[in-house]
């Protein structure tokens, strides 16, 4: 049998993509947890036997895609390859071994071809419930946030570890949810397992290592060659945001060498007493992201591609907390990550990164209970987003999650999911920061629970006292606000009780402006004044819209027409 | 049907309107321009094309089944209505909202698709079910009738009504409409409860925003059809093909316009599924290849497998979640871009690309010869030899190698350092292996196993690509149809009468209520047999019972198909039994301790299937006559091989062509692969099996 040729090699490349996002589509249908299954909160890859990952799916998050790159190294080493045998399945949650908190839970499958190892599957999903404080930022180490599934074998020679199980089962608040979650999670690997057995048959494979070897320089030249055509310079980003009791600072260094880019976090505030900490690994993934969707947008995520996008920080900062620190959040850190990045970026290579944006996902959780003798408990998880900043040609997104990339829950889904309703879930006019071009509009979001219910809420807010801010001259967008329909302040972070029939009413933030707001297209003030994205004062006052546009603008909607 | 019955079966589609005309089992068919600004006008004039073909009267006519791109259209070239929507208080921006999230995440300029209405169309009234279909707030009625006053002012010519919670209960959504009924009775209205009682209310929302927005233009299209049908002495009744794969009467079709979307690829389907129970084959997969998309879809037991939603009208290179979606029953379909006319290119990681971009018809390929100088699919088909140069599409069309050598070598071959054969050989492998990535992700997502399945080719570009297909997919058979080009037109004359009515109701196995359930499925049944009643006054009327499951917890549910008996005597075991086989069969193994639940019950209520003849056996009489040979490209062995030349009309039933070899015929090219064999079927169908497997 000859090598395999280039087109063999082309077409084994796409195969294994196909085989990963089939992986994934396998783990959203058969998972339990609504963040996996409505939201598209997972990842999936595969891996040489050397546990370096040559595709990765395009899922919900980036916050897993350095993450799960390093995951698999960690399960060689824990478990030893002389201790993997085909059948097996392996489990972590480990938030600086997986994907950087407990909710995270990783499944690593060693793929065997004729009896040999030849590689390794992996994915990963955000569960609702691993028992603990409940998924929130009230823990003060990492003890208190839940169990703790160090990397070990779940299943051994396709035998399930059922002491395990019965352990999981008794520490966590949805054992049903969660065990069904593991089984989706074991199952989806499977699948890529069977697929790869399948290819490798069909191009006669002995092993991977050719089509990995193709993979790997392909990817790392396109990524290099990208990297150099940056000017070699260097900038400085910074950024505050609410934190938790106290505000934190977020500060990177951009630095592009030759061959590389090194981003640098020292000087960032210290961690934080609450459970917003964030690991190393989960703060790579979204540095690289910030830097890869602005040079290198459509070159895949693999161990090559990945590797010239170097992150450091010191031990100790909240973007590199150390164990035991508590990190249930951690996303929120994660998510803002971008934006400094960009901050730094836009000074190297202006042009072509966005204002700042609500940041973080506007997520919260409703642990739900009874105050008679019927109804039930739950705990039901929602995924919402705020504005994204605005880019230089193009207005900001409404209501759209941006560095994350999952999805919201269908409200009534989440009403099936337990006893809560939601009243309201619409945009926030006037949130987008103005600007040449406009930061996207926030929402509005009302729950309560069911008549017979109380609740705690866990807010997992942030941008309360720091709205985005805006570039070249574009205003910030509209801040966080929280807050019971009699009155009752709440916080925007933190397990806060909400009494039977009362209602919490979250304003959600807006993305920033980009640009000088007057130079902003007279014809796009009218649209957004039409539906209502602004209001009359704002363009007016901001825009600089005439009295007689503005009446001729309310006259087209009354007749139910389009500016 | 009687065999004396004539039949006329009307595709309109994005280029060609087709026409079939069936008379004494004799089919008859032409090809049209569309006529956009008056589709009927295509498809008069293709009508009387085929009755003068036939020798008969459009009077004597006994049916006409029409489906049409028209209201995908609309829908894509946003050319609908005047239309507003109303929706409960605090969820405006629904159709807006979409999931919150972006369908590519490494594009930092993003656009997303425009809702089918601005925010201010959208108005909302204070009222509130829950999620047990109970009312929390009472509709405000003095807050309707203020609505409808503003929808009277701004003279809206079209209302979709979605409220939270209404597939649960309607009761809202039809006090809603009753107040336009008086207020605006001249104004179309379509409540979400009925054009599509699913739970998810973006997909439901949407849904019926599609159908107002329509609902007046294809209403006035049909009138103006069934005028001018009139006007040429048609007496017969017009049918309308819908998604589902079924036909519907003109007036329903009117009432549920969005029905109709992607009602000619449901067409193929019904075609394939035709030829399937012909041939009596039980696992079908349909390869539909055109000029610029690729269509799959798996037929199982002579039925193409249908699905609750789709997507329609992709903005961003036939990308999913680009679209919107549409909940309705369809025929479950892949859509890739992948056609004659795909354009190939080098990515940075010096992969090759092909599609979705396509030459179209203008400037074409770059074989063309009509400035066309970026490589598609047809150049590196032309390159490897697969198509004559001087015998395409009948000779109408010279093509030019040298053309699209050079595009091949520009585009392609230079920056990889290959040759125009290798590039072009790269070119048509990433096209198949998409096509087969499609194929196979589909398959498993079904829980099937291609290997035992038999390919049905149909479209202009497939018999060029079915037989590596095939190869890659591990297939052992392949049909190639005669009448290929206007199959779709052909499947309407198959399709039955057909309607299904599905319904989001809750229930765990834990809370099983038999009587619930059967009262369900009987006004499913009712209401489904309505509709095709319509249509036949007398006809047996079939039911098909499906309902779909998940463990409690799951987000996403299985169809587990019932018997009627089940259905009508339910029990809880049987429900279960059911369920887990079939989530064994998906994804491996069943979760246990976990409590099951029905999310959608679903009748279809159909006509029987028209009876097929099942094929005559016919003996092998021999080779066809080659008239000659040329060097055609073995994607298998990587090298170009003596390929004999067949003409298709002259080869008599039982011929065989043994590969390597090209069929040539007026439409396409069948290429049989060396690996493979074809036989002539008595029916004009080409066979094609691996070699020494032939029947």
């Amino acid at each position: 049998m000859n090598p395999p040729t280039t087109v063999a090699y082309q077409v084994m490349w796409n195969r294994l993509i196909s085989i990963v996002e089939e992986q994934a589509q396998a783990l959203v249908r058969t998972a339990f947890s609504t963040s996996v299954r409505e939201a598209g909160d997972l990842s999936a890859g595969v891996y040489d036997t050397h546990g370096r990952m040559l595709a990765q799916a395009v899922t919900g998050t980036p916050g897993h895609v350095n993450a799960m790159a390093d995951a698999v190294s960690h399960f060689i080493r824990r478990i030893g390859r002389e201790n993997m045998f085909e059948g097996d399945v392996y489990i972590t949650n480990d938030p600086w071994e997986g994907t950087g908190h407990l909710h995270d839970v990783t499944m690593v499958t060693p793929s065997f071809h004729n009896g040999t190892l030849n590689g390794f599957f992996a994915c990963t999903a955000h569960v609702v419930d691993v028992g603990g404080r409940g998924f929130g930022a009230d823990a003060h180490s990492v003890y208190e946030e839940g169990i703790y599934l160090p990397i070990m074998k779940f299943a051994e020679r396709g035998t399930v570890d059922e002491t395990l199980v019965r352990i999981v089962r008794g520490n966590v608040r949805e054992p049903d949810q969660l065990i069904g979650d593991i089984y989706a999670l074991a199952s989806c690997n499977e699948i890529g397992h069977r697929r790869l057995t399948d290819m490798m048959a069909e191009f006669a494979l002995d092993d991977l290592d050719g089509i990995a070897t193709f993979i790997l320089e392909n990817s790392r030249r396109a990524t290099l060659e990208r990297i150099n055509a940056l000017p070699k310079a260097s900038a400085d980003g910074e950024m505050t945001v609410d934190g938790f009791d106290t505000p934190i600072t977020l500060k990177a260094r951009v630095t592009v060498e030759q061959d590389r880019i090194v981003t640098d976090f020292t000087g960032t505030s210290g961690v934080d007493k609450k459970g917003i900490n964030c690991p190393m690994v989960y703060t790579k993934a979204y540095a690289c992201y910030a830097l890869k969707v602005a040079i290198a947008p459509e070159i895949p995520n693999n161990a090559a591609s990945l590797a010239p996008f170097v992150v450091t920080a010191p031990e100790g900062t909240i973007v590199n907390a150390v164990h035991p620190a508590p990190v249930a959040l951690r996303h929120i850190v994660g998510h803002f990550v971008p934006d400094v990045v960009f901050d730094a970026f836009d000074k190297i290579v202006p042009g072509v990164v966005p204002a700042e944006g609500a940041g973080c996902l506007c997520n919260f959780q409703m642990s739900v209970r009874p105050t008679g003798a019927t109804g039930r408990r739950a705990e039901v998880l929602t995924f919402n987003s705020g504005g994204s900043g605005a880019r230089p040609e193009v207005d900001g997104l409404n209501a759209t999650a941006f560095p994350s990339g999952v999805m919201t829950m269908p409200i009534e889904a989440t009403e099936h999911a337990g006893p809560v309703i939601v009243w309201r879930k619409e945009l926030r006019p006037g949130s987008g920061g103005a600007g040449k071009t406009r930061g996207g509009l926030g929402q509005y979001m009302d729950v309560s629970a069911m008549p017979g219910h109380e609740f705690d809420l866990q807010a997992m807010f942030d941008r309360g006292d720091h709205p985005a801010r805006g570039r070249r001259g574009g205003l910030p967008g509209g801040a966080t606000q929280i807050g019971q329909d009699d009155g009752t302040p709440m916080r925007v972070k933190g397990k806060q009780f909400v009494a039977e029939g009362r209602v919490v009413q979250m304003a959600f933030p807006g993305g920033a402006g980009y640009g000088d707001p007057a130079e902003r297209d007279p014809m796009l003030v009218r649209r957004d004044l039409a539906r209502g994205y602004i209001s009359a004062d704002d363009a007016a006052e901001v825009y600089g819209l005439s009295a007689d546009d503005i009446a001729e603008v309310q006259a087209t909607v009354a007749r139910g027409e389009d500016v | 049907m009687t065999s004396t019955s004539i039949r006329l079966g009307v595709d309109i589609g994005g280029t060609f309107t087709d026409v079939v005309l069936e008379a004494a089992g004799v089919a008859h068919s032409t090809k049209v321009l569309t006529t956009y600004a008056a589709p009927e006008d295509a498809i008069i004039d293709g009508m009387r094309q085929v009755c003068t073909k036939a020798g008969v009267e459009p009077a004597q006519i006994s049916q006409i089944i029409h489906g049409t791109t028209l209201a995908t259209n609309a829908l894509i070239e946003r050319r609908g209505a005047k239309t507003a929507l109303i929706t409960t208080e605090g969820f405006r921006d629904v159709i807006e909202m979409r999931t919150e999230s972006r369908f590519e995440q490494y594009d930092l300029n993003l656009v997303l698709p425009e809702p089918l209405l601005a925010r201010q169309m959208r108005y909302t009234v204070s009222e509130r079910v829950n999620s047990l279909g109970e009312v929390m707030i009472d509709l405000d009625m003095g807050q309707v009738r203020a609505v409808a006053e503003r929808i009277k002012t701004a003279g809206f010519e079209s209302v979709a009504v979605g409220l939270i919670h209404s597939y649960l209960n309607p009761a809202h959504e039809r006090m809603v409409r009753d107040v336009l009924a008086d207020v605006v009775p001249d104004v179309a209205v379509s409540i979400s409860s009925e054009v599509s009682p699913q739970m998810r209310e973006y997909e439901r929302f949407n849904t019926v925003v599609a159908n107002a927005y329509i609902k007046p233009l294809m209403a006035s299209y049909l009138g103006r059809l069934e005028a001018r049908l009139a006007e040429e002495g048609v007496t017969c009744r017009i049918f309308l093909m819908h998604s589902g794969g079924g036909i519907i009467s003109l007036e329903n079709a009117a009432d549920f316009p969005v029905r109709l979307v992607e009602s000619g690829p449901a067409g193929g389907a019904v075609f394939a599924a035709h030829i399937a129970a012909k041939y009596g084959l039980d696992k079908v997969l349909s390869f539909d290849m055109g000029g610029t998309t690729a269509k799959i879809c798996l037929i199982k037991d002579q039925t193409p497998k249908t699905s609750r939603v789709f997507e329609v009208a992709r903005t961003y290179r036939f990308k999913k979640g680009s679209g919107m979606p549409i909940s309705i029953p369809v025929i479950d379909m892949v859509e890739i871009g992948a056609g004659g006319g795909s354009l190939a290119h080098v990515d940075a990681m010096r992969q090759i690309r092909v599609g979705p971009e396509s030459a179209g018809s203008e400037p074409g390929p770059a074989c063309y010869g009509r400035g066309g100088d970026r490589p598609a699919v047809t150049d590196a088909d032309l390159i490897l030899g697969k198509l004559d140069p001087d015998n395409f599409a009948g000779g109408t069309i010279a093509l030019h190698p040298v053309a699209s050598k050079a595009a091949l070598m520009a585009r392609v071959g230079e920056t990889l350092d290959m040759d125009a054969v290798e590039a072009a050989f790269g070119v048509a492998e990433v096209v198949d292996e998409n096509m087969a990535n499609a194929a196979r992700v589909h398959a498993v997502e079904n829980g099937e196993d291609l290997s035992e399945y038999t390919m049905i080719a149909f479209g202009g570009a497939a018999p060029l690509h079915a037989g590596r297909l095939c190869e890659k997919l591990g297939i052992a058979r392949c049909l190639v149809p005669p009448g290929a080009g206007v199959g779709s037109a052909i499947g309407f004359l198959r399709a039955p009468f057909s309607f299904e009515a599905n319904r989001s109701v809750y229930m765990k196995l834990s809370d099983f209520d038999a009587d619930l359930i059967r009262s369900l499925l009987a006004d499913l049944q009712a209401e489904a047999t309505g509709f095709v009643r319509t249509c036949d006054a007398t006809a047996p009327i079939l039911s098909a019972f499906k309902v779909y499951m998940r463990y409690t917890g799951q987000g996403w549910e299985i169809p587990i198909d019932l018997t009627e008996a089940q259905a009508m005597a339910p029990d809880a075991t049987t429900f279960e039994a059911l369920f887990e086989a079939e989530y064994a069969k998906l994804f491996g193994r069943t979760v246990t301790g976990m409590d099951i639940e029905i999310t959608v019950w679903s009748v279809n209520a159909t006509t029987p299937p028209q009876p097929v003849q099942a094929l005559a056996p016919y003996d092998i009489v021999g080779a066809a006559n080659a008239q000659g040979e040329r060097q055609v490209f073995d994607p298998a062995s990587g090298a170009f091989v003596a390929s004999q030349i067949i003409v298709r009309d002259q080869m008599e039933t039982g011929q065989t062509a043994q590969g390597p070899a090209v069929i040539v015929e007026d439409e396409t090219t069948i290429i049989v692969p060396a690996s493979r064999d074809a036989i002539r079927a008595g029916d004009g169908c080409l066979d094609i099996t691996v070699k020494g497997d032939a029947p």
